[in-house]
């Protein structure tokens, strides 16, 4: 079993239930721990809306004054010059809407570099015409320096955006890990008995075992339930113990918990990993979803739970019952 | 029953509210006979520290008498007077079995918004916001008490409420800070902040055989009270002058060998450097101002401590970190494990060589708690400490 997170910080935080507006002020706090005060803009961003106003005020002079336009860059001044400058303006001008209104979405640029190897191309037709043209040949130019910003600006709005969206998640896989004050036998002896983790995993309603077989039952958000079966295929006393869901079930996971002695008396180490398998058709993929905005801060939390219950006899609880 | 509520920023009031519940077999419910508003709750009234709830309970310098247990508190029984610590701990995990009670690794069931705005999370404290725990605090006529067997410290009747609420917080305070200096034959410290906590360091310090303690403040009757009754032998008043030169002048040169800052996140001072911190905390470029700090580490001789009992809560700016490298400074701070000194110090008491009860200004019903509140950060009426009686 591999044993990396495939789920990014930012899932952090829509898991908990928010807190009146705590959300706010802790955000503010990610960024004073990143040394970033500033916030979200990012310099590709700035690049960007820079590209977007610059698109918009060609594509303005090609659609108002297309004869001026066409002298600039050492082309006839005809009527099918001029119509075709003004298609090119509309482009330009519905680029340059596009790019200001979602500065972060990579598409619109993406778009524009495709209209500016449309320009090249046309005005390698007029310097075809008119070989030598200076105006030609330094027209060429700045739509090739330009393209080359749009291509750069793109790609690294298109990094971002998959940073900021994560990997996609099809199969989870979560580790976390705490030591508890206990002895190894201790610990091991509770985790064991399945039938005790509902009493600090949170989203687990039951577990029932029978023999080598263990049924439990998790409850998911939008009040439905999920049932599986389970057995185990490691157990070393004191050491781990490992998992895995029968075949059937519509949640297929396999888990592992390892013991190890905390150094200098201090307890034993508790370190967990579950794996989820990707879920079939559109249900699936909801609660893939749902699953994806959970794991790492969910399964901490529960051992947060496992060691109060360990060291103190039951769950912390404060506020109103 | 009534109970103190923060409401907003600048706005608590007494509000009816369910009365509390055993949540948990180790949980005792108190009936609060006293408890008092503390310089750290003006910090929650003046909205600096987040995650507060409107309708939260505050309060968590409280005490009274023992109503009902859980079926697991094996110490105490229905009847018993007892004083409760502001840290909530469980006893058992690592960190309470080498007495670091305020960094309980159990009683925070909200230690994951702790984690994100210090790394770790300390222990659970009553009344004082959803990141530390969210439990309802004491200023109210009944309040639970989880771990009541770690932290409830049964008092004898021969002692007033008076003597003894203190326990609960600020005489620990205070008395962590002066333990922190480790006091030596000849010591000199210089105590910044002669509120209650600040007033209670100077009388620890003299406790422990410090040689002289300077009490530094701006407010004349505080200044008056450390020199009258917290056995400050100098005081040294900011609005009149340096308060660097002073202390050079004080001490000859050396400077204090430790010096407490009994202040904390709202400080205040004069020139330049105060506006701009006051201009980036509003900014929320830094959540704390750390004026007395700065001041303390720039004043304390080298190789010094520097004792750090008021509260901060999150980052500060221009650290003077040149000086505490360069200059072989120590730094030490703390939310107060109270369980470790509530009983050498209930027994301090118990001797007569301290009665923290003069720290106390004014006495009032639970019901005249925002009335409290405005007197105590106005400083108005020479207002030092309120006591507000629940029962």
């Amino acid at each position: 079993m591999e044993s990396q997170q495939t789920v990014g910080q930012r899932a952090f935080f829509s898991e908990q239930p928010p807190v009146g507006s705590n959300e706010r002020s802790l955000a503010r706090i990610d960024r004073a721990w990143d040394g970033d005060g500033a916030g979200q803009s990012t310099s590709a961003k700035r690049w960007a809306q820079g590209l977007g106003l610059f698109s918009i005020g060609l594509g303005l002079a090609e659609l108002l004054v297309p004869e001026d336009v066409a002298r600039l860059i050492g082309a006839k001044s005809d009527a099918r010059t001029r119509t075709t400058l003004r298609a090119l303006g509309a482009r330009e001008l519905l680029s340059g809407v596009g790019i200001l209104a979602q500065s972060t979405n990579p598409r619109w640029l993406w778009a524009r570099l495709g209209g500016d190897l449309i320009d090249v191309a046309m005005l390698s037709t007029t310097l075809a015409a008119e070989p030598g043209s200076a105006r030609g040949v330094a027209a060429t130019a700045a739509v090739l320096g330009v393209a080359a910003l749009d291509g750069l600006t793109a790609a690294e709005l298109s990094r971002e955006e998959a940073v900021r969206e994560g990997p996609l998640p099809n199969a989870l896989h979560v580790v976390a890990a705490v030591t508890v004050n206990r002895p190894p036998e201790e610990v091991y002896r509770f985790w064991h008995n399945f039938e005790n983790l509902p009493s600090f995993m949170s989203h687990l309603e039951s577990v029932r075992v029978e023999g080598d077989q263990s049924h439990w039952r998790a409850k998911l958000p939008p009040g439905l339930h999920l049932h599986w079966s389970a057995e185990i295929v490691e157990d070393k006393p004191n050491e781990c113990i490992s998992w895995r869901s029968l075949p059937g079930g519509l949640l297929q996971n396999h888990g592992r918990v390892a013991f190890r002695p905390a150094p200098g008396d201090r307890g034993t180490e508790v370190h967990v990993a579950l794996h989820f398998e990707p879920l079939a058709g559109a249900l699936g993929r909801a609660f893939g979803k749902a699953l994806g905005s959970l794991p790492t801060q969910q399964l901490r939390g529960d051992l947060k739970r496992f060691k109060q219950v360990m060291e103190t006899g039951s769950t912390t609880k404060a506020g109103e019952p | 029953m009534k109970a103190n509520c923060w409401m907003g920023a600048k706005k608590v009031s007494v509000e009816r509210v369910p009365d509390p519940q055993i949540m948990n077999p180790r949980d005792a419910i108190l009936r609060v006979t006293s408890t008092a508003i503390c310089g750290s709750d003006l910090h929650l009234f003046n909205g600096f520290i987040p995650t507060m709830e409107r309708g939260d309970i505050i309060g968590h310098e409280f005490m009274g008498e023992v109503m009902e247990v859980g079926a697991e508190v094996k110490e105490l029984k229905p009847g018993d007077r007892v004083v409760v610590p502001f840290t909530i701990a469980c006893g058992s995990c690592y960190s309470c079995q080498r007495q670091l009670f305020s960094l309980c690794e159990n009683s925070n069931p909200n230690s994951w918004m702790a984690e994100k705005l210090w790394g770790h999370s300390p222990s659970g404290l009553f009344g004082y916001s959803h990141m530390l725990g969210g439990y309802a605090g004491g200023q109210a006529e009944f309040v639970r008490v989880p771990f009541a067997d770690v932290g409830a410290l049964k008092v004898p009747s021969t002692l007033s409420d008076e003597q003894v609420l203190f326990l609960s917080d600020i005489f620990p305070t205070g008395y962590m800070g002066a333990d922190f200096c480790n006091i030596q034959r000849g010591d000199v410290i210089a105590v910044w902040g002669a509120g209650p906590v600040g007033l209670l360091a100077m009388a620890s310090a003299r406790l422990l055989g410090a040689e002289r303690v300077i009490a530094i403040d701006r407010v004349p009757y505080r200044l008056k009270l450390a020199k009258e009754k917290a056995n400050a032998t100098d005081v040294i008043n900011y609005e009149h002058g340096d308060v660097y030169e002073a202390l050079m002048e004080l001490t000859a040169g050396r400077g204090p060998d430790a010096c407490i800052d009994a202040v904390g996140m709202e400080a205040h001072a004069h020139g330049p450097m105060y506006m701009l911190d006051l201009a980036k905390q509003s900014a929320m470029i830094e959540t704390d101002r750390p004026l007395a700090l700065r001041e303390a580490i720039r004043c304390v001789r080298n190789g010094g401590i520097v004792s750090v009992i008021g509260v901060y809560g999150g980052f500060i700016d221009t650290f003077p970190m040149g000086a505490v490298v360069n200059r072989g400074l120590t730094i030490r701070a703390a939310q107060t494990p109270v369980q470790r000194y509530m009983r050498p110090l209930l027994e301090r008491i118990e001797r007569g060589e301290i009665d923290p009860s003069f720290v106390i200004s004014h006495r009032m019903s639970l019901d005249e708690a925002p009335h409290g509140f405005d007197m105590f950060l106005r400083k108005r009426d020479q207002c030092e400490k309120v006591v507000l009686k629940a029962a």
